[in-house]
């Protein structure tokens, strides 16, 4: 092996560990904000990457009647439960908050020719059409379990995957797709080539992990979050809104999935259910920081990505062995890390 | 015991008289139902008993089925030998899998089948030998003293006869003190652990059964099916037999049938209808699965089962013995008025906040210890020093000779200590008489195999016998069936106390006992707890009611701000000034 395809591949590793750490990211804020561990923080990805191809072909995208029947079905639960208060005047905020978004997006998509439209807008668009499933999910789904245990959230999510793979068959097609480029450039760093997509996506990884530590050290919104996620009930207590706080750290999930898919979108192929896998190498990460830290799961995160690089390189077929059998030592080390048994709630 | 068995007998019936009046379709579709069916019974075991869960059982199953694959295609060995190789390597797999991640806090084990599961499904597909993902072919019949297991007719049998089996032991394991323990698991294994419960090793007995349930559907599976490849053992199987449970019952062992069953019947007419609509039925029918079990979580937690068990008579409680055949040893009591238990100073700080600090106490046995004090002196710090929740930075503690600071609650349980818990530790569902059998855990010996095979009769009965022995004697003798949960809280505090007693102890530790007891409950509680002294006992109770502790107590031991304030007779310490100055406010 020399000295180029060893840069390649980890050029190669951290692109797509950079995914990684940003899915990581994502999983641990919601675990540490509801406990629910996010099976389809992967889906998030695949969609966006999906729905933006599907505007490059000047198509309508699947994803906008998803958006638009969870919010019909999340906007009738809201406003069943007002007219069961006897608040009847609340229903209207209630259609206009939930269906005014899906409407214009609708309009939008329907009026302008989308192949055509300026890059940005499109990708623009695919963050507002897959950003809003985040916390529409959590309102059909979790909100109303979200006091049961870790376990049963658990199969929900796994659940929750399930239907959205599904989903994801009969919106998108079996077909793969790679979205067209958004910058096409390859420099020369010495001696070796180096893809601008890639430093695109490892600078946007970066810029997205120092945002969230800005948000959640300094900002009050942050901080009620993981005030939430300490403790629920005595964040409640303080007057901090927790489905509010389940709501936010999924919204944030879905847009972190939603920007991660449009990184990593021209760089690899995506089927309709990708979005396991990249989901389970982003946890593999999250577990190296036991949940818990954001800096040890993005780091593990570009450790992962480059480590799949160099055993797709080595040992094709066994690439997902190498990588999931890597989390046994992990639990081995936590396991002797933490040797006391944790009483479960 | 004979109402236990008539379901067994009639799922056997089933199985034998299917095939003559069922056309071979819906034979091959009930083998199908009884194979998933004993992978989903571990599951119910695992996840539903346990309160663990796994998504890496369709990579057990996959192990049975190609360990019998590789044996009998390539090597002409004996399916037989097939099976034994097939739960051999699932029970080195489980254990080490088990061990890793089931001292660690619970979503970590899923997380870790997880992985397996899949690292294994591309194992199956590429590793060489295993005929990638073709898979192998021509897998050769079983057969049983000459019977051969050829046809779905002969498979129903054979299925039908080990699911049953499958049944009994798990049903048996259940209704023993294994099983009791295993109850714990789900959310009371800090109070297991202070009976003398190894929670740990419970967990990977569980873990293991269910894997080997899962190996062993796998092997039938292979033989039924004559070919294997890695498809029916990936992850998303490992999810549907989770969703099986989830829709049938995640607690109650028929409810794996059951959900087994409604599984593989809804996708049997899915996969009829939903081409029709869309085409192709694959993702369709998880979509359908998915949003269905979200359903069930939301509106019917317990599953499908506890909707229809209404239509069944109640199964009774187990008759008790009036006179078991021997009784259980007991410890012999130390001399009255000789320590038991003594603390010396003790300091324990979380952070900056210093809990306890030089604090020590002495409890004899045949007397009542009281330690009290202003809310926030420590006491429940100290309480847990010495039952060995907690571990003191400095300090000892000497319990009969012996230092226990820093051993585990079991450890301590073991020695003969038994203590109560301040907010109740019951087990809600199951009856007073099983909760407080929990208590004589340590004092039976029968293992896993003798539980599920129900050769343990004896020593069952006699734990049974104690447990009734001890509800009786602080009256109440009357609620032994009575689901624990259902009784009032002041009862249930003294189930704590017989459950406590059940395991012999030398020495009680009470976290305040008469807490929502009305007046004459706390005159029993007294009149027992001065029969217990009589008896040679020590005790050492936490309390706040004072007219309760100055009447019963033989030594008073005040702590406030950490400390020992002061030690003596409850008529010392009415007198003593500076514990009237923390009670009443001092004098400036």
């Amino acid at each position: 092996m020399d000295i180029s395809i060893l840069a390649f591949l980890a050029q190669d590793g951290l692109t797509t560990g950079a995914i990684y750490a940003l899915v990581a990211l994502a999983l641990v804020l919601v675990f540490s904000v509801t406990r629910t561990i996010l099976v389809c923080q992967g889906d998030f990805v695949t969609y966006s990457a999906l729905t933006l191809a599907t505007l490059q072909l000047g198509l309508m995208p699947g994803t906008l009647w998803l958006l638009l029947g969870c919010s019909l079905a999340a906007c009738t639960l809201d406003s069943i439960a007002a007219l069961r208060r006897g608040q009847s005047r609340r229903v209207p905020g209630l259609l206009a908050r939930y269906l005014g978004l899906p409407t214009v997006l609708w309009v939008v998509l329907d009026t302008f020719e989308l192949a055509g439209l300026p890059a940005v807008l499109q990708i623009l668009l695919t963050l507002a059409l897959v950003t809003p499933l985040g916390p529409l999910l959590y309102r059909l789904v979790y909100q109303r379990v979200a006091e049961t245990s870790v376990l049963l959230l658990l199969i929900v999510s796994v659940a929750v995957h399930i239907t959205l793979v599904g989903i994801s068959l009969l919106m998108f097609g079996a077909e793969g797709v790679r979205t067209d480029a958004l910058a096409e450039a390859v420099f020369m760093l010495g001696e070796l080539p180096v893809g601008l997509q890639s430093l695109l996506v490892i600078a946007s990884a970066l810029l997205l992990i120092g945002l969230l530590y800005a948000f959640f050290g300094h900002s009050l919104y942050g901080k009620a979050l993981r005030a939430t996620a300490l403790n629920r009930k005595g964040a409640q207590l303080v007057g901090i809104p927790t489905q509010l706080a389940g709501k936010a750290a999924f919204g944030l999930a879905a847009l972190i999935g939603a920007i991660s898919g449009v990184l990593i979108g021209p760089l690899t192929t995506l089927y309709y259910d990708s979005g396991f896998l990249i989901s389970l190498k982003g946890f593999v990460a999250a577990i190296f920081g036991g949940l818990a830290s954001y800096p040890i799961a993005a780091a593990s995160a570009f450790f992962v990505g480059v480590l799949e690089s160099f055993a797709n390189f080595g040992a094709s077929a066994y690439k997902e062995v190498i990588v999931f059998t890597l989390v046994i030592p992990v639990l081995l080390w936590l396991s002797l890390k933490h040797p006391h048994l944790e009483e479960q709630h | 015991m004979i109402r236990r068995l008539i379901p067994l007998f009639a799922l056997l019936l089933l199985a034998g008289l299917a095939p003559v009046l069922l056309p071979t379709f819906h034979v091959t579709l009930l083998n199908y139902i009884g194979l998933y069916s004993l992978v989903a019974l571990g599951l119910v075991l695992l996840t539903g008993i346990g309160g663990m869960t796994s998504f890496g059982q369709a990579a057990f199953v996959g192990i049975g089925a190609y360990a019998s694959a590789v044996l009998t295609t390539q090597y002409g060995l004996s399916p037989w030998l097939g099976l034994l190789a097939g739960l051999a390597i699932t029970l080195v797999v489980a254990t080490s899998l088990g061990l890793l991640t089931l001292r660690l806090a619970g979503h970590y084990l899923p997380i870790g089948t997880l992985a397996w599961g899949l690292a294994l499904f591309y194992l199956f597909g590429n590793l060489p030998g295993l005929g990638g993902f073709g898979g192998l072919q021509n897998l050769p019949n079983i057969s049983l003293f000459g019977w051969q297991v050829r046809d779905p007719a002969d498979f129903s049998l054979l299925i039908g006869l080990l699911l049953a089996i499958s049944l009994w032991l798990l049903d048996n394991l259940l209704h023993s003190r294994q099983g009791r323990a295993i109850r714990t698991l789900k959310d009371s294994a800090g109070m297991a652990e202070a009976m003398g419960i190894d929670t740990a090793r419970s967990r990977l007995q569980v873990f293991i059964i269910a894997a080997l349930l899962a190996a062993l559907s796998g092997w039938l599976y292979a033989h039924l099916q004559r070919v294997v490849n890695p498809t029916p053992f990936s992850v998303v199987m490992g999810i549907e037999y989770l969703f099986m449970i989830v829709l049938g019952g995640v607690a109650s062992l028929w409810g794996a049938l059951l959900g087994a069953a409604l599984l593989t019947l809804i996708k049997q007419v899915l996969q009829d209808v939903l081409p029709q609509l869309f085409g192709h039925a694959d993702n369709v029918e998880m979509i359908f699965f998915g949003v269905l079990v979200i359903l069930v979580l939301q509106y019917a937690r317990g599953g499908l089962l506890p909707l229809l068990s209404g239509l069944f008579p109640r199964a009774q409680p187990h008759p008790l013995p009036e006179h078991p055949a021997h009784a259980l040893p007991r410890r012999t009591m130390p001399a009255n008025g000789q320590p038991l238990m003594v603390a010396e100073g003790l300091l324990k700080q979380f952070g900056g906040l210093v809990a306890n600090k030089d604090m020590g106490l002495t409890v004899n046995g045949a007397e009542i210890t009281a330690l009290i004090g202003p809310n926030g002196a420590g006491k429940s710090t100290l309480f847990n020093l010495l039952s060995g929740v907690l571990a003191p930075n400095a300090g000892q503690i000497v319990f009969l000779g012996q230092r226990i600071d820093g051993l585990s609650p079991r450890a301590i349980a073991r020695l003969g200590v038994s203590r109560t818990f301040q907010h109740v530790r019951l087990l809600p569902d199951m009856s007073v008489l099983e909760n407080v059998a929990l208590g004589a855990h340590a004092r039976g010996k029968a293992g896993l195999l003798r539980s599920m095979l129900h050769l343990e009769r004896e020593e069952e009965a006699a734990l049974l016998a104690e447990a009734r022995r001890q509800i009786e004697r602080v009256g109440l003798g009357a609620a032994l069936h009575t689901p624990a949960g259902s009784l009032p809280l002041g009862q249930q505090r003294i189930v704590e106390i017989a459950r406590a007693l059940c395991s012999d102890p030398l020495l009680l530790l009470l976290d305040e006992p008469a807490a929502g007891l009305r007046h004459g409950e706390k005159q029993a509680l007294a009149h027992l707890l001065e029969q217990l002294r009589s008896e040679g006992l020590g005790v050492l109770l936490v309390e706040h009611d004072m007219e309760f502790v100055m009447g019963l107590a033989d030594q008073i031991v005040v702590m406030e701000f950490g400390q020992r304030l002061a030690g003596g007779t409850p008529l010392q310490i009415q007198q003593n000034p500076a514990v009237l100055a923390a009670y009443l406010g001092g004098v400036e």
